[in-house]
């Protein structure tokens, strides 16, 4: 796993401090070939992983990629799934159970499986989890997706609800299917460790926020801190800046100077950024 | 502990489950659904009691308290139900379609003593707690005009098949978005005396609105704007804005910040500069316990937890509140359902009614001096 990972919020009109912000750059990346400008000014930068979630726009990208296999010949995906907000919005329009057929490839499976009398059998949800991963996989194809990420959303829905069993269904397909290790993103790190140790999931890939002021590290930046010193999984940071809230500098030096994290994530529009970023990782971390 | 059942398993009851199942002093000892599937799965992989309906949850669960999250039509009936049986009770919004029975759930709840509450995630939402606690410090002077924008993508083609498109049951943006809306105006502004000028129509839906406009008068002079679409796709979810402007100053909020803009001098007791000050999401929101979709939604749930446990009986987001709030939105339906009144060369002082056609083609025949006018009763 490379130590910088490139980030996609930045894409996508997400920003966590400022929708004025996230207009312009939903603006500014309103053309596919800008994000993938921006890609590349990374690639050049060394930065050769990304780390995106399976927004229909990425499909665009990874089409590009497809096409120039030379070019990009050493460049991974970390897929994220789901894109969520598609799934929320199709929930509030369709029900439950319409979102479910909407994206599933085979609409006729929910209609079979309801049809024994509206009771789902454990293979069926094991079967559908599966289509719906595969459904999101599909705009891979051909591309190296050596770590596959279940979104937070997601991940603490189903771990509040305690619906533990999905986290191993996920494990053992995209194992089995892409040759690929599950990577899990929460916002509730200390927790999810526990649930995966409990469902078998060993030294899971678990990304979550990690930055100085505790931005949406739920159970506490100490938790947090004594979590990472002590027990056995690969972190990945992300949030480090919290929003912008913290200067680049001290942010990174704080990451850089926790035990264990294996790599940070970071969103960037400019080459500058980039480069700055990559910088001030490389002087904590001989990279 | 708290022993607490959940009613309605659809995206809000599964989410409000999600968190208050994490909650140290919460035991959730039932949930319910009418749909089959969605109960086997539950019990099946998340191992719940499950019931076929709020009665034989309440009856045979006991539970303190309920999470309400079933379409909105049944709210009334199953919160009294819960409440006459002494049940602390968190409702989603909106609270009650009809005023008077919201009026009367209202009342029984503040008889029966429980804590009740109704799920305005926004009044949880640090940037719109700041401004109430600025526009209560007299930062901008006195408030003279408001505008509260929503805006999100929820219907953007001709369909829909769930109880959201049926008018009836609550469907449509009026009770969606607009209430979001027009719960943080009277949150920050209070009850308006009245409603002009409102418009409510469909984009997409068929029978039910995807757009409403209203203006709301308040007592001192104080107008405002409420402006809500949810087949707007260029924001990537539901986002909720305000823009407020006082005689010695501006307010600019969204969730994710709070931009206050002084006229003249300073108020270091409220730490803002003269001109723009802004505040960011990330020091105006507590952190939450557990995490699932936005801290507002777990802080809103821990509330209604802490105020059980702690025997508070005064709580934010009540059910008297929220009724205030399905008035507003009662106001500008019977508004909009008069059809516009309009000031123009010869529209003068006469209303017009919405015709079958629609009040676009009513106002479009009756500017052409042509149709016959039906007057309004």
């Amino acid at each position: 796993m490379d130590r910088l990972l490139f980030g996609d919020n930045q894409f996508f009109g997400v920003n966590h401090m400022s929708e004025e912000k996230a207009r312009a750059q939903a603006v500014r990346f309103r053309e596919t070939s800008a994000v993938i400008d921006v890609l590349d000014a990374a690639l050049d930068e060394g930065i050769r992983t990304f780390m995106c979630t399976t927004h229909d726009r990425i499909a665009e990208v990874c089409e590009h990629m497809r096409a120039l296999p030379e070019r990009y010949r050493d460049y991974v995906f970390y897929p994220c799934m789901p894109y969520a907000h598609k799934y929320n919005n199709a929930v509030t329009e369709l029900g439950m159970l319409g979102a479910v057929k909407k994206f599933l490839p085979e609409g006729g499976l929910v209609d079979a499986a309801l049809a024994g009398g509206a009771a789902f059998a454990r293979k069926d949800i094991d079967r559908m989890t599966r289509l719906l991963i595969d459904a999101e996989m599909k705009m891979f194809e051909g591309l190296k997706t050596p770590v596959i990420f279940l979104q937070n959303v997601v991940v603490d829905f189903l771990m509040g609800l305690g619906f533990k069993e999905a986290f191993r269904i996920f494990a053992v397909h995209v194992k089995e299917r892409y040759n690929a290790e599950p990577g899990y993103i929460t916002m509730n790190m200390p927790r999810l460790l526990d649930v995966l140790e409990e469902v078998g999931v060993e030294n899971p890939i678990v990304c979550a926020n990690i930055n100085k002021i505790g931005f949406r590290m739920c159970g506490g930046i100490d938790l947090y801190e004594k979590t990472l010193a002590t027990r056995k999984f690969r972190p990945i940071a992300m949030s480090v800046l919290a929003s912008g809230a913290i200067p680049a500098r001290e942010a990174i030096d704080y990451v850089c100077g926790l035990p264990n994290v294996q790599a940070i994530v970071f969103g960037a529009s400019s080459r500058g950024n980039i480069r700055e970023t990559k910088r001030l990782v490389a002087e904590k971390w001989a990279a | 502990m708290v022993t607490l059942g959940i009613i309605g398993l659809g995206k809000m009851g599964l989410s409000h489950l999600s968190i208050l199942n994490t909650h140290p002093d919460v035991q959730v000892v039932g949930v319910c659904d009418p749909t089959g599937y969605v109960l086997d799965v539950i019990h099946k992989y998340a191992g719940f009691a499950t019931f076929p309906d709020h009665r034989a949850l309440i009856d045979n669960a006991k539970p303190d308290a309920v999470v309400v999250a079933t379409p909105s039509r049944t709210h009334a009936e199953i919160c009294s139900y819960a409440v006459e049986r002494g049940l602390h009770v968190f409702v989603e919004k909106p609270f009650c379609l009809s005023v008077e029975e919201g009026r009367e759930l209202a009342e029984l709840a503040a008889r029966r003593s429980v804590v009740n509450q109704v799920g305005y995630h926004y009044r949880f939402v640090g940037a719109f707690r700041e401004v109430k606690r600025l526009l209560a410090a007299g930062a901008i002077g006195a408030v003279h005009n408001f505008r509260v924008e929503a805006y999100g993508p929820v219907v953007l083609q001709p369909k829909g098949g769930t109880w959201r498109s049926s008018k009836t049951e609550g469907g449509g943006c009026l009770y969606d978005y607009a209430s979001h809306a027009a719960n943080l105006v009277t949150n920050l502004f209070g009850m308006p005396a009245g409603v002009g000028g409102s418009v409510m129509q469909s984009v997409f839906s068929k029978g039910v609105d995807d757009e409403v406009y209203a203006t709301l008068y308040h007592a001192d002079g104080v107008s405002g704007q409420l402006c809500v679409n949810w087949s707007d796709e260029t924001h990537r979810k539901m986002s909720l804005r305000v823009e407020i402007w006082g005689r010695n100053g501006k307010i600019n909020a969204d969730r994710q910040e709070c931009q206050v803009y002084l006229r003249g001098g300073t108020r270091p007791d409220l730490k803002l500069d003269a001109g723009w000050t802004t505040f960011y999401t990330t020091e105006l929101t507590a952190p939450v316990r557990y995490y699932v979709r936005g801290e507002e939604y777990s802080a809103q749930l821990d509330y209604f937890i802490d105020c059980i446990v702690n025997a508070r009986r005064e709580n934010e987001s009540d059910f008297a509140s929220a009724l205030e709030t399905d008035r507003v939105l009662d106001m500008i339906q019977r508004d909009a359902a008069l059809g516009p009144r309009v000031t123009g060369s010869d529209a003068e002082q006469q209303p017009v009614s919405a015709a079958p056609g629609g009040w676009r083609e009513t106002l479009i025949r009756w500017l052409g001096g042509k149709p016959a006018l039906q007057k309004v009763s």
